[in-house]
């Protein structure tokens, strides 16, 4: 990663609408060659409707994109010889094999034979669909197809790959696979421009755009996002999260709550004056709960702070 | 465009074909079923059509001419009516497709004027039948009256060579044999090809936006010509097939007689093909759903080719703003050419006008749909 060379991938000024709705607003922000890039941000926040723009698939209404040194918007078919894309929503042919929808996207970007061959064997070891070559995609469960729709965006040799939720109804086990693959690709200079909904997924990108209603709310690295959160993070001990979320709801001093396995995490001034309230007002409705302690931010947390600091409500 | 596209796009869509078995039997057994239906409905059906008989006059001239309609077996003297409502309600009901009206004067007005009208009436709601019904009436009509033109002759002599009884309308497009198949089968094939190859195409691009595949298909390098080229190769070769099969049923089922050669019949039906699979297409990339691209590209062909086509109505005895449109339909072309080179042996010289027209169509048809493809998500 190098931070300081001139951007790949950088759009200005975008806006989108689709008839009244504005999907997309005055959005801008710049990656860098070799990043892992990641759009987070909630339902409808724009994401999807971002990467189609950076794929040429869907023009803006105004504001500037480049990607790999060309104008997407003047040029779109220019750039998706440079490019690898895995729509959030995509169908594979269902009535061929895995090996055939591999081959049919190598040969779509024109790749030698020798390439293919090499590049199919490793992604399909790398995410453990050897086996699986002479299946028929229609028959495969839903992570194998998302599997095999990443192996099918990144049989050519792309230089950005533009990936809207990849992991979406993925298992661990397969998503950490994903991950590999990803990291590999970095290595090679490849730089990644990834959508997701796991914000713990969001940890691993080198940094994040935190999209919310079509604008960028904050673009830093997790780290830096963590450390520019206000305040602290509890994690409160409770099995009943929902009562307690409804028991905290506007106190003073004490944000948004997130539920997470096995109770909620608050955003808090100041931790000290305030796990006494809480735990007096939670009493006071007689909600069951057990420790309370301050903990390191997650990008979820910030996540929550940041979106709530940043909405009228 | 690049070979190596164009190649992948069609061996995908060659593999999605022949893996998805129930829509290709359907392709070919369509065609086949629907020769045997409207190749028997339109010519068979035709044998005793039911015929009530309003005689008014009830002489013995009347009685004769009715008699005429009896003995042909295109009819079936079904009724005899003795009212005009019984007439209405007759044919309200189905119970015959021709009503013969003879007037009160009918022998008299023979006599005394030496012509006599005869009133036909036609129930069209289906068409087709009323169509050929009314040839087959007309002539019954004209033999009858050329029979007795011929004994008023030898009874008045020489004199009364000017003598014409019955005026009976001369544009009766069926052959005096009544061989209506040999002229049927022909355009029938034609029409069969016009509805499959549509139908064949129209769904291939709205299936790739249904199914999410052309979200990333779009994100690729391919060229709209080189999608189309790749997703029409497979399909016209399917019409061919399609062709082959129809044109064998006409010549050793129906016996039509095929005085032309293959090579005129291959060419032209190659061009035909290209228009028809490229309407679909077109279809296919304009209306981006299954459902409503079949339905178009059936509806767009089914109405043309059948009425406006000259394959059974004849396009000369249609109204001069109507004979106009049909230059736009192009399945008439290619009816035209089809009857030419099965019944008179036509080669492509003589058949160059429609030829030239079949190909300026074709042209124009794959132009507008590589055009109408746009790789871009609305
Ligand atoms: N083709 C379209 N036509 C009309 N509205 C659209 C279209 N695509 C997106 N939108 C709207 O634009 C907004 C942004 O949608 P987008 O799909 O980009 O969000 P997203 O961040 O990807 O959300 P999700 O997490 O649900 O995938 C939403 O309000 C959506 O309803
Ligand atoms: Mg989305």
């Amino acid at each position: 990663m190098s931070p300081d060379a001139p951007p790949v991938v950088a759009l200005d000024g975008v806006v989108k609408r689709f008839g009244e709705r504005v999907a997309v607003d005055g959005l801008a922000f710049a990656v860098a060659p070799g990043e892992i890039f990641g759009l987070v941000g909630p339902d409808g926040a724009g994401k999807t409707t971002t990467l189609r723009m950076l794929a040429g698939l869907l023009p803006p209404d105004a504001g500037t994109i480049r990607v790999a040194d060309t104008d997407v918007v003047a040029a779109p078919e220019a750039v998706k010889a440079r490019i690898s894309y895995m729509p959030q929503r995509f169908g594979l042919y269902e009535e061929l094999t895995v090996a055939e929808n591999i081959r049919f996207y190598a040969d779509l970007f024109e790749v030698p034979r020798r390439v293919r061959e090499e590049r199919t064997d490793r992604l399909l070891a790398a995410s453990g669909m050897t086996a699986f070559r002479a299946f028929r995609a229609g028959k495969l469960s839903g992570g194998m197809k998302q599997k095999l729709g990443l192996t099918c965006a990144l049989v050519h040799t792309p230089d950005i790959v533009l990936l809207d939720e990849p992991t979406t109804g993925v298992d661990p086990v397969s998503r950490r696979e994903f991950w590999a693959i990803l990291y590999r690709l970095r290595a090679e200079g490849v730089t990644i421009l990834l959508s997701t909904a796991y914000l713990d997924e969001a940890e691993r990108c080198d940094r994040l755009a935190l999209l919310s209603a079509g604008r960028v709310l904050h673009c830093d690295t997790p780290a830096a996002l963590k450390a520019r959160m206000p305040g602290a993070v509890l994690a409160i001990m409770t099995g009943s999260g929902r009562a307690a979320r409804a028991a905290l709801d506007g106190q003073e001093g004490v944000g948004r709550a997130l539920l997470v396995g096995g109770g909620l995490h608050v955003v808090v001034d100041d931790p000290a004056r305030r796990i006494p309230q809480i735990r007096a007002s939670l009493a006071e409705r007689s909600v069951p709960v057990g420790d309370i302690a301050a903990i390191a931010p997650g990008v979820e947390d910030v996540f929550m702070a940041l979106v709530a600091d940043a909405s009228p409500r | 465009m690049r070979a190596k596209r164009l190649l992948a796009i069609a061996r995908k869509e060659v593999l999605q074909i022949v893996r998805d078995p129930r829509s290709l039997m359907i392709a070919l057994l369509m065609p086949f079923l629907q020769m045997f239906l409207l190749g028997y409905g339109i010519s068979l059906d035709l044998k005793h059509v039911p015929v009530c008989v309003f005689d008014r006059e009830r002489s013995q001239t009347s009685e004769d001419l009715v008699a005429r309609f009896e003995a042909s077996a295109y009819f079936a003297v079904t009724r005899r009516l003795s009212q005009y409502a019984e007439l209405t309600d007759a044919i309200d009901r189905r119970a015959c497709v021709l009503a013969l009206v003879i007037p009160p004067d009918f022998s008299e007005r023979l006599a005394a004027d030496g012509t006599a009208p005869v009133q036909a009436i036609l129930d069209a709601t289906d068409t087709n039948t009323a169509t050929i019904a009314y040839g087959y009436a007309a002539n019954v009509l004209a033999r009858y009256s050329a029979e007795i033109g011929e004994t008023e002759r030898a009874r008045q002599g020489e004199t009364a060579s000017l003598f014409v009884p019955v005026e009976v309308d001369s544009r009766v497009w069926f052959n005096e044999d009544l061989e209506s198949r040999n002229f049927i089968i022909p355009g029938l094939v034609a029409v069969i090809l016009a509805l499959v190859g549509a139908q064949l195409t129209a769904l291939t691009i709205a299936r790739e936006w249904e199914r999410g595949t052309m979200e990333l298909l779009i994100s690729t390098p391919v060229t709209a010509t080189e999608l189309m080229v790749g997703k029409l190769a497979p399909y016209l070769v399917l019409g061919w097939a399609v062709s082959v099969l129809c044109l064998l049923l006409a010549v050793f089922w129906f016996a039509v007689p095929f005085r032309g050669t293959i090579g005129t019949i291959f060419v032209t039906t190659t061009l035909f093909l290209l228009v028809v699979i490229g309407i679909g297409y077109l279809v296919s990339a304009l209306i981006r759903d299954q459902l409503g691209a079949s339905q178009v590209a059936l509806i767009a062909t089914i109405l043309p080719a059948n009425l406006l086509s000259g394959y059974i109505f004849p396009i000369d005895q249609m109204p001069a703003a109507v004979q106009a449109i049909t230059y736009l339909v192009y399945t008439r072309y290619y009816v035209e050419i089809v009857k030419a080179v099965f019944l008179k042996g036509s080669g492509l010289a003589a058949l160059a006008l429609p030829v030239v027209f079949l190909a300026v169509y074709a042209a124009a048809v794959l132009a507008l749909a590589a055009l109408a493809f746009r790789k871009r998500l609305r």
